[in-house]
């Protein structure tokens, strides 16, 4: 069979299984005793076994298989789960990591995890010695068995002849609900539900989607693993109301193996089993003896089959496809309320002014869509800072809130690195050791929040800890001796501006450089990537109370609202964000101080950029006219007036790069497409102040 | 035998060039092109083609050949190279012929004022007429504008 089709769900159903491993591992150690995560665990490991197995990456399957082990160790009270197991656990999830990469990137997912087996192993040998014996207590061999109406395929029948080796009780489960049962559907749920409390259902017929759409009459049957024997697990479903009869009957390897026998030669059986299946087709799917179907069969499909997901998974290139086409209709309904503001036809206008109120919530719903929730760069967090406290012998909580924030698709991808670099710096410089810590006063354990939420157009990232804090006189000291700036401007400097020292390139304020942080390619390279996304980063910080780095980011990077004005014969389009305000100011009222024009605004001076100077605009110089145009626009605290000629109004653009070819243009940050279907340049207004 | 290409044909003064036709997208008359301030002067700015921004380049510029004013028969040649999208301007583009690749030969130093760097030969058509075949990737290397660019500052 071919595999292709299934290895990207493979690669993303992986990638799921193992950030649910990662939390719910996280938070097993924060919680250590509470078994139902040990159940969680163990079944999110058993169904990335299976797939793995079944789509042949054997060494992913044999490392998930020896956690296994453990975690069932674990999950039967036969270990307690203690440091060692926990790091061992980890680097196993590591080790998975790094596999499924190397498959995402087109290889065999091979890795030598000699190492972590072995230590697996010698966990499950050192603490407690491997149950053996109980598989011989397996019941009675059933007949009844063999006759079973359910097909197994051959992956179900060796998870079942390896739980009977390992010493779990097999069970084949026949249940009849009462004939006047109302709600079969929900009886049946129960069943199931009890069920895995303390076990697993292999198989079960009818499917189990269709038993939940009640297509089935009063009894099914089912394949079930467990530790409980067959009489417990008849006692307890009887305890539920409604049910008529159950059997549960053991299997033992030889009933088992008829089993298999039977299901080799059933080619028979399994027609048979079709044309049951044909009277209700919704089954047809989950039935199918196909290998790779099998995890639809396992308890984790069958648990979400009960609330179906009402998610789809989008190749990320069709939603950009998306996007493009509705840039152009976007160009397109501009140039025509253009045109229908010249035609002055009643009808016309109207109608325009509808598919631009459509238009308006169709860019929304775009826009949605390309909205990914922090969370997905925020839940590997968790893991890092605890690794990362480990490593430094600290104590720390990381309290996230606001994952649920949406960004566009576009920002999360590039955000990730440097909320990394400042995560990274809180646990390493912001939050003292220990004995640091006792000693001024504070709580042993340190904690970091990590925010996010938004605010107007901007969604804000907040990563503040109780730590040391900034010392403004430290940071200053440490710059004069670095050279980024003189002791003269040092005197001067306000405590925001000596934070803001932090950002310089090649400036790092710790005093011993850590394996954690502290390389020197410090936060100049965070300030520059997260400019480069439009962002800003902010520093607040009380000294010995803590510090607080402020992420700023706009919502979108891919349609805006922009104030468009001309220069000559020219047109440019400046993000309506940075704009503070727009005004006229006389010549007179323009001084020239140090050879750089200024105007008053506000009670201060701020500088005056003549535009047409700068981008040598052929047709215009504004310094003919006794009035000038100024936009007014902003960087943090930071004015620049921008002399322009005209303004033409305000319109929402899609933001187009300039093609490959063009090297970085200062002052330019992109391009846009003009209802006339003209291109206008988009300006920088950061550019402008340095 | 080697392989036949199919190769576009366009003028820079009388001189014939040829680029073969998968690298060129398409053929476009001459539209208004907003000027990109501070750059190379060889530049001419952007243009959209059918929704896509595109930087337009003047291959007489780009060659350091005496740039002409426009006329009917300019026309920017659309070409993808290297995953860059970049326009062409020539002073006309009229015809697409067929070429053995036996019939290219190496080309010398200059050929009509051009770097032999940017060429990948030159092909003998018909009995009088020369076809420059043109080294797309080298005309468009952004490192060399570079060296290009400090030497004349």
């Amino acid at each position: 069979m071919d595999m292709n089709q299934y290895l990207s769900m493979f690669i993303d159903e992986s990638n799921d299984h193992l950030q649910s491993l990662n939390e719910s591992m996280m938070g097993l150690e924060a919680n250590p005793e509470d078994l139902s995560i040990v159940q969680v665990i163990f079944r999110s490991a058993h169904t990335l076994k299976g797939m793995a197995a079944t789509m042949g990456f054997e060494d992913l399957a044999s490392l998930t298989h020896q956690m296994e082990n453990v975690l069932d160790l674990v999950r039967n009270n036969k270990l307690r789960m203690q440091d060692f197991i926990f790091d061992t656990l980890f680097k196993s999830l590591d080790a998975l990591e790094s596999m499924v990469e190397d498959i995402t990137r087109g290889g065999e997912g091979k890795a030598d995890v000699s190492s972590i087996v072995s230590s697996l192993q010698a966990i499950v040998r050192g603490e407690i010695p491997v149950e053996g014996g109980a598989a011989s207590v397996a019941a009675t061999p059933a007949a009844q068995a063999a006759e079973t109406p359910i097909h197994l395929d051959e992956f179900q029948f060796s998870v079942l002849e390896q739980s009977i080796q390992e010493g779990h009780h097999a069970l084949y489960v026949d249940v009849t609900i009462r004939k006047d049962c109302q709600l079969k559907a929900v009886r049946a749920y129960m069943v199931f539900d009890l069920l895995e409390r303390s076990g697993e259902v292999v198989k079960s017929f009818p499917s189990v989607q269709d038993i939940e759409q009640e297509k089935f009459d009063q009894s099914f049957s089912l394949y079930y693993i467990t530790q409980k024997t067959a009489d417990q697990i008849q006692a307890m479903i009887m305890n539920l109301s409604e049910i008529d009869k159950v059997t549960a009957v053991a299997l033992d390897q030889e009933s088992l193996k008829m089993l298999g026998q039977e299901s080799a030669s059933a080619v028979s059986e399994v027609a048979a089993t079709a044309t049951v299946e044909e009277t209700a087709p919704a089954a047809s799917v989950a039935s199918k003896p196909l290998p790779t179907k099998d995890e639809a069969n396992k308890p984790g499909a069958a648990k979400t089959g009960a609330a179906p997901s009402r998610t789809i998974r989008v190749d990320i290139e069709r939603l950009d496809v998306l996007m493009n086409l509705f840039s152009e209709l976007l160009i397109d309904r501009v140039r025509l309320e253009q045109l229908a503001s010249e035609v002055q036809n009643g009808d016309l206008t109207e109608t325009v002014e509808h598919m631009g109120r459509v238009s308006g919530d169709l860019q929304n719903i775009v826009m949605k869509l390309r909205m990914v929730p922090v969370d997905t760069v925020f839940n590997r967090f968790p893991r890092m800072v605890r690794d990362l406290a480990k490593s430094l012998d600290k104590k720390i909580d990381l309290i996230v809130t606001g994952a649920e924030t949406e960004l566009d698709r576009t920002v999360i991808d590039e955000i990730g690195d440097p909320l990394v670099h400042l995560l990274r710096n809180a646990v390493d410089h912001g939050i003292e050791s220990i004995a640091d810590r006792i000693a001024a006063g504070k709580p042993e354990t340190g904690t970091v929040h990590l925010r996010a939420f938004h605010s107007g157009n901007h969604v804000f990232i907040e990563i503040e800890e109780d730590g040391t804090g900034i010392y403004p006189e430290k940071v200053l000291k440490s710059a004069v001796k670095k050279g980024v700036i003189t002791q003269e401007q040092a005197s001067n400097m306000t405590d925001d501006e000596a934070f803001q020292l932090l950002f310089a390139p090649g400036f790092s304020t710790a005093e011993v450089i850590s394996d954690v942080s502290g390389r020197g390619v410090g936060l100049d390279v965070v300030k520059s990537k997260i400019s480069s996304l439009g962002g800003n980063v902010t520093i607040y910080s009380a000294p010995g109370k803590g510090t607080n780095f402020s992420v700023q980011l706009p919502l979108t990077l891919s349609i805006i609202a922009a104030m468009l004005i001309r220069l000559g014969s020219e047109k440019y389009a400046i993000p309506l964000s940075s704009i503070v305000e727009t005004g006229i100011v006389k010549n007179t009222q323009i001084r020239t101080i140090h050879g750089n024009k200024m105007i008053e605004f506000r009670n201060s001076h701020i500088p005056l950029v003549s535009l047409s100077r700068l981008f040598s605009v052929p047709d215009y110089d504004e310094s003919t006219e006794e009035e000038t145009e100024i936009v007014v626009v902003r960087k943090g605290e930071r004015l620049v007036a921008l002399a322009v000629q005209d303004f033409i109004g305000q319109n929402e653009i899609v933001i187009k790069n300039l093609g490959k070819y063009l090297p970085e243009i200062q002052g330019i940050s992109g391009a846009t497409i003009l209802g006339d279907g003209q291109v206008a340049l988009i300006i920088d207004p950061n550019a402008f102040i340095k | 035998m080697a392989e036949d290409i199919k190769v576009i044909v366009f003028k820079l003064g009388s001189e014939e060039y040829g680029i073969e036709v998968e690298k060129v997208q398409t053929i476009e008359r001459m539209m208004p092109i907003t000027r990109v301030p501070k750059t190379y002067s060889f530049i001419k700015g952007v243009i959209n083609l059918r929704g896509v921004v595109i930087p337009v380049i003047d291959l007489r510029g780009r060659f350091g050949i005496e740039e002409v004013e426009q006329t009917d028969q300019s026309r920017v040649i659309i070409v993808s190279v290297n995953e860059m999208e970049v326009g062409f301007i020539v002073d006309s583009a009229n015809d697409v012929i067929d070429l053995n690749r036996d019939s290219i030969d190496t080309p010398p130093d200059v050929v009509g004022g051009i770097k032999a760097k940017y060429l990948d030969g030159v092909a003998k058509i018909g009995e009088e007429r020369l076809l420059i075949m043109l080294n797309l990737s080298e005309v468009l290397n952004k490192g060399e504008i570079v060296q290009l660019e400090s030497l004349e500052g």
